[in-house]
């Protein structure tokens, strides 16, 4: 469904991504590990068109990512960012709505807004927090909405940035098992980006490895632990001593 | 320093400058292009109408009417050294209209308006809000910019036609309560004065000014750099380069009228 061939991007002279390989099948989880600036994020907002790469090719479902119509292309992702990156100007549920509420998806407010309470219930949030802005809520409410928002408009593709930086282990395993469960149901393609191997086991169906701008193993989350891979076993075990510098 | 070197350098500063220029150029061109072009958002335009213009009166009225009646104060003590004291209303009319309205008015935009688009954009670049607008098919130059730039175009005229008035009204107050000018006289000596052609080009400032200082804001708050730190100097940015750019379009303006 994903492809990423041979893709490059440089910010002047620090090479990011040097030739990056990537394949997400349809219907599977995947989860992509590595180091901080090691370019994960880079490759998934090059997916989505935020970040031009350099060079290479992105094909989603065997089209360039980067033609055909930006809407209809965009109306088939959905996205939960590290921070939330909810607005902080408008109420939860126009929040999760904001796709339902304008453009091509758009709805009647009233339908809009029952959506958006479906959802957040979906995501284990009550209705009363619909009408809360979202200063208002914890960090992990925050990470809830934002995944009520991410799968609002029921989408094909959704990419979770650090799904669980910055929460507590119970929250952090609450929302592994909301996100494991929602791709499952919607049988969604997953894209996620990650350090925290907890989030790894609980959600992946298959693991890449990004090290050097380059993907240093890829394969199913049970072939991991035996993958005899130095850069993943240096990873996976939170070594200081390896292939990977532990002073980057 | 040798005088190659020294050319060198004054040609890497002025091509920095056009390529800043350049920038902005097609900033401010893609703005327009997204006002004219829908979708349109009209919710975010009426909250931008409410912002800019009716949130901007108090500080308005209340620059424009001690501005007024310092004026009157300085132009009859200045007016006294060759005796043309009697001149106060007209002097205060024709320098509130055309020139200290639609200038204070458009600094303090510059100040309120610029400050806060620029901080409020900058914010969400640095907390990824506009990355997750376009992963949302929601296009941040029409849904952001298009309705505050609109917005400043709108209400900063009309700002500047109530802070005229009201600075002229800071004059009359002071010098009928002062300085011992008939009212009625004083309120006939202002209108007669005034031209059409003044309260045009008073106007006219009022758009550009609104117009700089709304994409001064959002050109900085687009262009932010990461952290705390960035969105204070996209905001520092914002406004310096909006007071500077209102004060010199002033100046140009001026010419353009004064030649009609």
């Amino acid at each position: 469904m994903i492809r990423m061939q041979n893709v490059h991007k440089a910010f002047g002279d620090n090479r990011v991504l040097r030739g990056m390989e990537l394949h997400i099948p349809k219907g599977t989880s995947m989860v992509i590990i590595g180091g901080s600036g090691t370019g994960k994020s880079v490759a998934l907002k090059s997916v989505l068109g935020l970040i031009e790469p350099d060079s290479g090719t992105i094909l989603v479902d065997g089209k360039p990512s980067d033609s055909g119509d930006r809407d209809a292309f965009l109306a088939r992702f959905g996205m939960l960012f590290q921070g939330g990156a909810l607005f902080d100007s408008l109420p939860v549920w126009q929040n999760v709505a904001f796709r339902l509420l304008r453009g091509t998806l758009k709805r009647p407010v009233d339908e809009a807004r029952e959506i958006a309470i479906e959802k957040l219930r979906r995501v284990g949030l009550k209705a009363d927090v619909a009408d809360r802005l979202p200063a208002e809520l914890s960090g992990g409410m925050q990470k809830r909405v934002g995944l009520a928002r991410a799968i609002a408009a029921e989408p094909e593709i959704i990419f979770f940035d650090e799904p669980t930086t910055g929460l507590d282990p119970i929250m952090s395993g609450v929302i592994n098992d909301l996100i494991r469960e929602i791709v499952v149901e919607m049988g969604a393609t997953a894209m996620t980006i990650t350090h925290d191997m907890s989030s790894v086991r609980a959600i992946a169906d298959n693991v890449a490895m990004l090290h050097d701008g380059v993907i240093q193993w890829t394969g199913p989350v049970a072939d991991m632990d035996a993958s005899g891979d130095p850069y993943l076993d240096q990873f996976i075990h939170g070594r200081a001593e390896g292939p990977i510098e532990a002073v980057r | 320093m040798n005088p190659l070197s020294l050319l060198a350098h004054l040609g890497r500063v002025v091509l920095t400058a056009l390529a800043a220029l350049g920038r902005l150029s097609l900033f401010a061109v893609s703005t327009l292009t997204h006002m004219l072009r829908p979708p349109f958002y009209p919710r975010e335009f009426f909250s931008a109408l409410l912002n800019v213009g009716w949130l901007s009166l108090p500080v308005v009225g209340l620059t424009a009417v001690f501005t007024g009646g310092a004026l009157a104060l300085q132009i009859y003590s200045g007016g006294a050294r060759f005796n043309a004291e009697a001149v106060v209303p007209q002097i205060v009319a024709i320098g509130i209209v055309r020139e200290l309205g639609p200038v204070l008015v458009g600094l303090m935009i510059a100040a309120r308006v610029t400050s806060s688009i620029a901080a409020e954009i900058a914010t969400m670049k640095v907390t990824e809000q506009i990355d997750a607008l376009v992963t949302l098919s929601t296009h941040p130059m029409k849904y952001l910019v298009a309705p505050r730039v609109a917005a400043a175009l709108i209400t900063v005229p009309l700002l500047v036609a109530v802070g005229d008035i009201i600075g002229i009204a800071g004059g009359y107050v002071v010098a009928t309560q002062n300085l011992g000018f008939n009212p009625a006289a004083y309120i006939k000596n202002t209108v007669d004065f005034l031209e059409l052609k003044d309260v045009v080009s008073s106007l006219v400032k009022g758009c550009a000014f609104g117009g700089i200082a709304a994409t001064m804001g959002c050109y900085y708050g687009m262009q932010s750099g990461r952290g705390a730190q960035g969105v204070g100097a996209a905001t520092k940015s914002s406004v310096e380069a909006a007071a500077i750019l209102i004060l010199a379009a002033n100046f140009v303006l001026t010419g353009v009228f004064f030649s009609l």
